[in-house]
């Protein structure tokens, strides 16, 4: 569904990443774990756009998008759950909702989503009316969550969800993440808690200052010493 | 009552209103009641800053772009119009004479508003294409620079008067520049309240997410500052044509800060803010005339000279006090509706 083929990105004179290729397909959950300025918000910004590659290709569904604006990626089927969430701080939780679905036209469908995104994370509509600025860190990671998925993406992207959550907010997120998948969107996780992000997907890439040092099962890379010691403090 | 018919009735009742007005302005008066001078020009300024205020608050307001130069397209509509007045307006006028004066000058004044707007709109997309295409601030810089520029371009062009000023045929009265300042208030209401209104404000609260959720955010950042512009355009060619002289004095850095300052003080988007503030604004050097000048040693200080320094320590107390303007994002519907609910009483379905 996507493929990264020997994608290198820079910032001016720096390179930030190296000949990355990566590929996630249709319904699986990926996640790229690695450490902080690993290249992991790097590589999220290079497929949406943000960044042109320098080398290499980015394809979706067949189409090559590398350098294609953030906005014409989202009728494509891609949605982002942005790293610092991105919420709109003066508008309401369903606002914001509403905001998700901006390239839908069909009324019916949105309210529909709406419920569903409710369901996902009940929190959300007890605050239905709420500023999203006044939200709670974990509650603004829901929102940017439930967001992303009212655009109904085949492909969501997110950008380290569980970043400073509380143990039991990390559990409903990564619970979201399940739900998520099992109804069929396909999942990139970006994530630095590796332990969770493995547990959660099919299969890992490890991203060390700009390349991907390992990739393969999530479950097996979980067994994998070098893992272990690196990214699961064991 | 359907919308449509609400609407039609409001519309007309407001004209008729500004009618009025505009009769009792006009040396007769209006069946004997009239208004004097110095209101009237007071009335018709407060109608100019409320397109500006109302403008400006489309693309600072809402959209979150920060512009500083609006009066550079209050300028450049003036002044390319009152160019197309001065040539051709006796012309015009004796090609519509068949429409009775004031049918005449009416025309020549819609023509010079559209020549005005576009002009202007065209300045704003040359201004804005490039500062809005970047994240950042850049806007701000740019229009304050394009103003002075445009400004001291405008004050070295004889054509236009020069530093001598431009005597400018009295096209505009009372009763158009009203209604103008409504068209400016219904269209940026009801951009606002649109599909496009909702991706302007995603623009202000986070570009990068508005990005994320679709919305073309360049193209929404660019016309709202071209549309800005335009009205811009519409006020300085009423001035112009109201007026009757323009002189690039009218045009200088402290009238650009005056507009902020009316939609800070108001409350940047808001609608309603933009209105009230575009009053208190007009108004206030008014009232500072009326205080009696004070002595300090051997000088004289009339407050009306301290205008800039009463605007700045409003600005920075209403940022202290009130950073969200006296209206914040609200309007003054949301308002009254609060007011009912808690006064008990049924309310409709809003
Ligand atoms: N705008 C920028 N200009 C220059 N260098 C940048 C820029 N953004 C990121 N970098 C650098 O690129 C490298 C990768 O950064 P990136 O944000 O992708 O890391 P990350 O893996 O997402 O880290 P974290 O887990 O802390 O979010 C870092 O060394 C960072 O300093
Ligand atoms: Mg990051």
């Amino acid at each position: 569904m996507l493929t990264l083929e020997n994608v290198s990105v820079n910032y001016d004179a720096i390179e930030a990443l190296t000949d990355i290729s990566l590929t996630v397909s249709q319904g699986e959950v990926v996640t790229l774990i690695g450490a902080n300025g690993a290249g992991k918000t790097t590589t999220l910004r290079t497929i949406t756009g943000l960044l042109e590659p320098r080398n290499g290709r980015i394809t979706y569904e067949g189409k090559e998008i590398s350098g294609m604006a953030t906005h014409r990626l989202v009728p494509m089927g891609i949605a982002m759950s942005p790293e610092g969430r991105g919420v709109f701080a003066n508008l309401s939780v369903r606002e914001n909702l509403d905001m998700g679905a901006y390239i839908r036209k069909d009324k019916k469908g949105i309210s529909d989503d709406m419920e569903r995104a409710f369901t996902l994370f009940p929190r959300l509509k007890e605050r239905e009316k709420q500023k999203a600025g006044t939200l709670s860190g974990g509650e603004q990671q829901m929102l940017a969550m439930g967001r992303a998925m009212m655009s109904r993406p085949r492909l969501l992207l997110l950008d380290e969800p569980s970043l400073g959550l509380a143990p039991l907010l990390v559990h409903t997120i990564f619970e979201a993440i399940d739900n998520i998948r099992s109804e069929g969107t396909t999942i990139l996780l970006v994530e630095q808690n590796a332990n969770a992000a493995l547990h959660h997907s099919d299969r890992a890439y490890v991203l060390e200052t700009g390349r991907i040092v390992m990739e393969g099962d999530s479950k097996q890379l979980a067994a994998d010493p070098r893992v272990k010691e690196a990214y699961l403090g064991e | 009552m359907s919308s449509w018919l609400k609407s039609l009735i409001i519309g007309i009742v407001v004209i008729a209103l500004l009618y009025v007005l505009n009769g009792m302005m006009s040396k007769g008066g209006f069946f004997g009641a009239g208004i004097d001078d110095y209101t009237a020009r007071l009335l018709v300024f407060i109608a100019i800053n409320i397109i500006l205020a109302t403008s400006l608050n489309l693309i600072n307001g809402f959209t979150g772009q920060f512009s500083i130069g609006h009066a550079g397209f209050m300028a450049v509509g003036a002044y390319s119009s009152a160019y197309f007045t001065v040539n051709y307006g006796k012309q015009l006028e004796s090609a519509f004479s068949f429409l009775g004066e004031t049918g005449a000058s009416s025309i020549i004044l819609i023509i010079a508003i559209v020549i005005g707007a576009i002009v202007a709109a065209i300045a704003g997309a040359i201004v804005g294409i490039p500062s809005l295409r970047l994240k950042g601030d850049y806007l701000a810089i740019v229009t304050l620079g394009f103003a002075e520029i445009i400004r001291i371009v405008i004050l070295n062009i004889d054509a236009v008067g020069g530093a001598t000023g431009y005597q400018v045929p009295g096209y505009a009265n009372f009763l158009w520049i009203g209604i103008f300042a409504v068209i400016t208030i219904v269209v940026v209401h009801n951009i606002v309240k649109s599909d496009a209104g909702r991706a302007l404000v995603s623009i202000r609260e986070d570009e990068l997410a508005a990005e994320a959720m679709g919305v073309n955010t360049t193209r929404y950042k660019v016309t709202s500052f071209v549309i800005s512009s335009a009205f811009a355009g519409i006020a300085g060619v009423l001035f112009a044509h109201y007026n009757k002289f323009l002189s690039t004095n009218d045009f200088q850095f402290i009238k650009s800060f005056e507009i902020i300052i009316m939609i800070v003080l108001g409350g940047m988007g808001s609608m309603t803010g933009a209105v009230v503030g575009a009053i208190v604004v007009t108004l206030l050097p008014e009232l500072l005339r009326q205080l009696p000048a004070i002595q300090v040693g051997a000088s004289t200080f009339q407050f009306s000279d301290l205008r800039l320094v009463i605007f700045a320590l409003i600005l920075i107390f209403t940022m202290i006090l009130r950073p969200q303007g006296i209206f914040g994002t609200a309007e003054i519907g949301n308002i009254y509706r609060r007011f009912r609910n808690k006064l008990g009483k049924p309310g409709g379905l809003e």
